[in-house]
């Protein structure tokens, strides 16, 4: 708790604290109120307690109740008040102070719109509407959300991603959208404007940390009625104390009423529920992540299965070699070399890596004469192959089919343990890569996918959680098994089209699953938007990101395991307030129940099980306790109860013990606390 | 306390863990579509071709109009038998016509399957009334209660299906399969075995005779077995005479006495089975069937233990009180069967008796009165009972699903909004039955007027009525003169309301529920069976009913144990 505490105030600049504690008072009107209804019956009982107060200075105390007693009550009713207020308020303050940052970017910048005439004219960002087009040249700011319609080139996005390596976007293809605040460091762009001012994701994202503006999400308004239904039979049975205490011969004051019904009135989820579900927003922006609604992030928290693509998100993009297999009588140096020079015109990922490998394994094995003679030939996805024409050799390197045809074209000999050396690495999960000098084949480059560091860990991480993992791949189903296993995936998807990824989340939906996917491409938008939960990459398109719930401004696809324990945490922090703040009622009807009848009834006083000094002093305890239980609970509210992946179960036993437990056992310490101190500084 | 004592209560929750799977399994049958069971079949079948019934699927709000259209009609019935009862047949002591108030209030109790009596028996109701009137209602309100939870338990486990709105079933098949397969075979066998031990069956007028002494008695008599067994079988609880199971022409042996206390939980300890057969998982029904049994063996215990406890005002006088408080109990059935007999009378909605509750000692009373405010589902009434737990087996599971971060589910359907503000209506209707009930009476010189007793006792009076009244238990603490017009028509309120909007509220929930999509469970979601639920749904229950009544109860009999043991009395 002191470390939480520590943090909590660090984390906090004076100003905010008393900016949040100016907003707090403002919205101590019953308006703003109204909308929460246990707060609303403490606000109408602070009233009666103040209004008693003043009625009792001038007609010398009707209500049976020192002065003193009735305006502390009324005094620690108002700070019940001023306290929940704050916790919605601080929640609030963080989560708009992170978001004005990101927003604050975009504000300041000036467009150059292009004219229907073809001109350019200047403007504000602020100006700037749906589907006006703006030129964005190297080393300006990219006034709004857009979509490139053309050009290519480089941009910072580290404003908002805090990733300082620049990141290509193009047109027409899966990058080809970009965000207000980045900049652009190379080239020059043609960009579509796709929202009015106020409506981008940002600003969307700022309404739902907005107390006044934020919708409530479904679960909020359930556990809302619950709270209301708690607080409707507590005023049932405050309300039947007074007759019942009239006929047992004792008098009740309102004001001792009021404090008893304010004390069982689930007050301390009541007031912290709405900076729950900010702080829930708040932590999922502090990741980046914008959740178009408060839905979204607790949806996450339910999710039963992940589709994950295997590329970027379970191995590194592309694949690696790790091994060459000359074929008998070659060297392997003969085979190294062969490979680098064919690999000098391939620009695919593969070609990179294979020229890395070679390099740093090898050498440069190549001569600058053999360089000058060759024609090189860059890799083709219609011949599948890449290599050189020199006057001394041919080479040629690719899809281990097309160099079989090439060499046998060219009337030369394919290994006899050629077919067998391909499957076994087929089997293995790797990719096979033949080369081939004339009409001899030399050998293969073994490339593998390599699995990113930790993903194996996340993965159990998930199974404990309770939810599901699916890979989807392009690859052959053997490739894909041998991956599944080893990462530890639960099932996947091999030779996966979109439409065989739409009919997958179709299938688990119709079992009942909630299903999670994420998503950058056009023509993941489908399967983005039929998920129960669609996180779209902020580096993909435009139809992407608006067929999803979320958008991940780091564009990292491991970050849905983030979100999903978001979303439990939110929930599971407001499930375990309510307990604690149900089973604080018992401590409370011990400390006020003997108090109220101690004149009548003294009997009763074996109720009084922790010695409370006397009545007044056991009723004041019991409503200061209640108030500053809000406070201390702020930072819990904030932070969220920390998860655990560890199954319901012994979620819930822990969950209970602590929250059940603790919450029952907690106020008889804490009242008796307060009592005490009370007493020793003579208030009382 | 005693061994034997013990004994009987272990023999008791025993033999009810027992009998529970054979009895769940054949109620589970009963309601199977097509039934099972053939040999009543066609009469069955005559009985809904001269009714106009189609057997079609209704939905709830069908299904809770038919129900609702059913039990006033019969309220209306049973109203007009008592004020007619000097024209009907078999009357022949010539009793007058039932006063209105009384005869509405009656109504309204044996509709309701409370059986409230505000009367005495014989000297008030024909026996055409009992007969027709009274034992008629005995058994279609306990059949109303089975109906009520098999529509509950199909919304809840339905599964979705693509031809649109789902229904709850049929009230009227509900209705009569439950007359005809359970409550009539049932009724039959258990009289005769009645019959066997003494009790009486017969239309004779009540016999004169001369006592030893020379004094002349009069000695009621009557077609008891046939209104006994459907009294206990339906948790009814509305005795043929006014002392209910007291009298030895209704309870006659230790042996009656025990087959009475077991027969009043077993329909409902069945049920619990029967819902694990529904809900396809044996383990939900077990793990409901061992909440109960457990609370109901802790209360049965503690009335046990109080009535044990010597009267500390009679210590000084030349008594024996080893074996503890015998005021009010028959010498017959011992400390033990009468504690057990009040555990089970207010454990099930069903509120006969074979004491005076009156006279426990206040801690015991407590307990009697707790059994009843927990909300009737430590057990409870047929079916209603268990419909009960469900509404609180939906709280806690709202509760475990947000402490475990997961929407909520029961049985694979999400548990929302909507449902939560039905179940917490549902809770919410009790105390305030209850509470303004009793409050309203103590405020006003009608109310307070027919207390027989001052203080604290009083207190627990009224607030044993209403308790009574609201959770459709029956049972009485005497000491209260109920037939006053007053009491005669807030209790009857009291009643209605307690029975038909709790119905009301959970069938809305059924509603709100059969249309919805079954999740498949997987290792996030919490488990609604095992030691951990039992622990977190008792722990629910014993919440709820403590912060709801614990001021009331402490003013109430906890006072008076308190001025008891300074040998202050009221």
């Amino acid at each position: 708790m002191t470390k939480s505490r520590l943090r909590f105030q660090s984390g906090y600049p004076k100003g905010m604290l008393r900016e949040s504690l100016g907003v707090a008072i403002k919205r101590l009107n019953p308006f703003y109120l109204e909308k929460n209804p246990v707060m609303f019956v403490v606000y109408i009982g602070a009233i009666l307690t103040t209004l008693i107060f003043f009625y009792d200075i001038v007609n010398n105390s009707v209500f049976h109740e020192p002065l003193w007693f009735t305006a502390s009550i009324s005094f620690w009713l108002w700070f019940t008040l001023l306290f929940a207020n704050g916790a919605e308020a601080i929640a609030e303050g963080k989560g708009k102070a992170h978001a004005s940052s990101l927003k604050a970017l975009a504000q300041e910048i000036m467009a150059r719109r292009i004219l229907e005439n073809g001109n350019e004219e200047t403007v504000g960002a602020a100006e700037l509407r749906r589907g006006d087009i703006i030129r964005v040249s190297m080393g300006e700011f990219i006034p709004s959300d857009g979509e490139i319609i053309e050009g290519i080139a480089a941009i910072d996005e580290s404003p908002i991603t805090g990733e300082s390596a620049p990141v290509i976007r193009e047109s027409d293809s899966d990058r080809s959208s970009v965000t207000a605040g980045t900049k652009v460091i190379s080239n020059s762009l043609l960009i579509r404007v796709i929202s009015n001012p106020g409506e981008s994701f940002l600003d969307r994202m700022i309404h739902l940390v907005q107390a006044a503006k934020r919708q409530k999400t479904p679960n909020e308004i359930a556990l809302q009625v619950l709270l209301v239904g708690l607080t409707l039979i507590f005023l049932i049975v405050c309300a039947t104390l007074v007759p019942f205490a009239l006929y047992s011969q004792s008098k009740i004051s309102l004001t001792v009423i009021v404090s008893l019904l304010v004390c069982l009135i689930p007050t301390t989820i009541g007031g912290l529920v709405s900076a729950i579900g900010i702080s829930g927003i708040e932590r999922a922006l502090r990741k980046n992540i914008l959740a178009m609604s408060g839905k979204a992030v607790e949806t996450a928290g339910d999710i039963d299965i992940l589709l994950l693509d295997k590329t970027g998100t379970i191995t590194l993009g592309n694949r690696m070699p790790v091994e060459l297999i000359p074929f008998e009588g070659v060297d392997i140096k003969d085979l190294a070399r062969a490979v680098q020079i064919s690999s000098f015109a391939d620009r695919t990922p593969e070609g990179k890596s294979i020229l890395a490998y070679i390099q740093k394994n090898y050498g440069n094995l190549i001569q600058e004469r053999v360089m000058a003679d060759c024609k090189f030939i860059p890799f083709s996805a219609d011949t599948r192959m890449s290599g050189c024409d020199g006057d001394s050799v041919v080479i040629r390197k690719g899809a281990c089919d097309s160099i079989r045809t090439f060499v046998e074209k060219n009337n030369g000999k394919v290994p006899s343990n050629y077919s067998k050396i391909i499957e076994e690495i087929g089997l293995k999960g790797g990719t096979p890569i033949a080369i081939a000098e004339s009409n001899t084949i030399l050998g293969i480059v073994y490339l593998k996918d390599i699995i990113k560091p930790g993903i194996k860990e996340r993965f159990q991480r998930l199974r404990a959680m309770g939810v599901k993992t699916i890979m989807i791949t392009g690859d052959n189903p053997f490739t894909a098994r041998t991956i599944a296993e080893e990462v530890g995936v639960d099932t996947f998807l091999a030779e996966a089209t979109p439409e065989k990824k739409m009919n997958l989340i179709k299938e688990e939906q119709a079992k009942g699953f909630l299903v999670a996917m994420t998503g950058d491409g056009t023509n993941d938008a489908p399967a983005l938007a039929q998920a129960d939960l669609g996180i779209a990459m902020n580096s993909g398109t435009q139809a992407a990101k608006e067929a999803s719930n979320m958008v991940d401004l780091d564009s990292n696809p491991t970050k849905i395991l983030e979100v999903i324990e978001i979303g439990k945490q939110l929930l599971i922090t407001r499930g375990c307030l309510t307990t604690f703040s149900i089973a604080n009622d018992v401590a409370k009807y011990f400390a006020i129940i003997p108090a109220i009848f101690i004149a009548t009834i003294p009997e009763l006083n074996v109720l009084n099980v922790t010695q409370l000094s006397s009545p007044h002093s056991a009723v004041l305890s019991a409503i200061i306790f209640n108030a500053l239980i809000i406070v201390a609970l702020i930072p819990l509210a904030l932070r969220g109860v920390k998860y655990r992946p560890v199954g319901a179960k012994s979620l819930l036993a822990r969950s209970l013990l602590l929250y059940g437990g603790g919450g029952l056992i907690a106020p008889f310490i804490g009242i008796k606390l307060i009592d005490m101190f009370l007493y020793q500084v003579s208030l009382i | 306390m005693t061994v034997t004592g013990w004994l009987q209560i272990g023999l008791l929750f025993l033999l009810l863990a027992a009998l529970t799977k054979p009895i769940g399994l054949y109620l589970y049958r009963v309601y199977q579509e097509p039934c099972p069971f053939k040999f009543l079949l066609p009469f069955e079948n005559n009985v809904y071709k001269v009714c106009g019934i189609t057997k079609e699927a209704q939905n709830w709000k069908e299904y809770f109009f038919s129900l609702l259209i059913f039990n006033l009609v019969g309220i209306l019935i049973v109203f007009l038998i008592q004020i007619c009862q000097p024209l009907l047949p078999l009357n022949p002591l010539n009793l007058p016509s039932v006063p209105w108030d009384l005869a509405l209030n009656t109504a309204v109790s044996f509709t309701t399957n409370t059986n409230w009596q505000a009367y005495s028996g014989e000297t008030t109701m024909s026996y055409f009334t009992q007969m027709v009137g009274l034992s008629w209602q005995n058994f279609v309100s306990a059949s109303t209660g089975m109906a009520a939870f098999l529509a509950l338990s199909r919304g809840l486990t339905h599964q979705e299906t693509s031809d649109g709105e789902k229904g709850v079933g049929n009230f009227w098949v509900d209705l009569i399969r439950s007359v005809l397969y359970v409550f009539l075979p049932a009724s039959l066998i258990f009289s005769l075995l009645l019959v066997s031990q003494g009790v009486i069956q017969n239309f004779l007028p009540p016999l004169e005779f001369i006592t030893l002494e020379g004094a002349k008695q009069s000695l009621a008599m009557g077609p008891v077995a046939s209104q006994e067994a459907i009294k206990i079988l339906g948790t009814n609880g509305g005795g043929f005479f006014s002392a209910n199971s007291a009298h030895p022409f209704e309870n006659p042996t230790p042996l009656t006495n025990f087959l009475q206390i077991l027969s009043l939980l077993l329909v409902s300890s069945g049920l619990t089975y029967t819902y694990g057969k529904i809900a396809n998982s044996q383990k939900q029904g077990w793990s409901l069937f061992v909440v109960v049994l457990s609370l109901s063996i802790l209360s049965a215990s503690f009335i046990y233990y109080f009535e044990s406890q010597p009267n500390p005002l009679l210590n000084h006088l030349p008594v024996n009180q080893e074996l503890g408080n015998y005021e009010g109990k028959e010498v017959r059935f011992g400390i033990s069967g009468s504690s057990l007999f009040a555990n089970s009378a207010t454990d099930t909605s069903g509120g006969p008796s074979n004491s005076a509750y009156d006279s426990y000692t206040p801690l015991g009373g407590m307990v009697l009165l707790m059994n009843m405010q927990l909300g009737e589902i430590v057990f409870g009434g047929v079916g209603v009972g268990l419909f009960g737990l469900l509404i609180f087996v939906i709280i806690s599971v709202f509760i475990a699903g947000l402490m475990v971060g997961r929407t909520p589910e029961y049985l694979g359907k999400k548990i929302e909004g909507r449902e939560v503000r039905l179940a917490i209506l549902y809770i919410a209707l009790y105390p305030l039955l209850i509470l303004l009930g009793t409050a309203w009476s103590i405020l006003t010189p009608y109310g307070l007027s027919s207390l027989y007793n001052q203080g604290p006792h009083g207190l627990s009076e009224i607030l044993y009525a209403y308790s009574s009244a609201a959770q459709n238990n029956g049972s009485a603490f005497a000491g209260l003169n109920a037939n006053t017009l007053w009491y005669n028509l807030s209790l009857a309120f009291v009643m209605f309301t307690g029975r038909f909007m709790s119905i009301f509220l959970g069938l809305s929930i059924a509603g709100a529920m059969v249309n919805k999509k079954i999740l498949v469970a997987s290792a996030g979601t919490f488990p609604t069976q095992g030691g951990l639920f039992c622990f977190l749904l008792m722990g629910v229950i014993l919440i709820v009913g403590a912060l709801t009544f614990f001021p009331v109860l402490a003013l109430g009999p906890f006072t008076e144990y308190l001025y008891l043991l300074k040998g202050k009395v009221f």
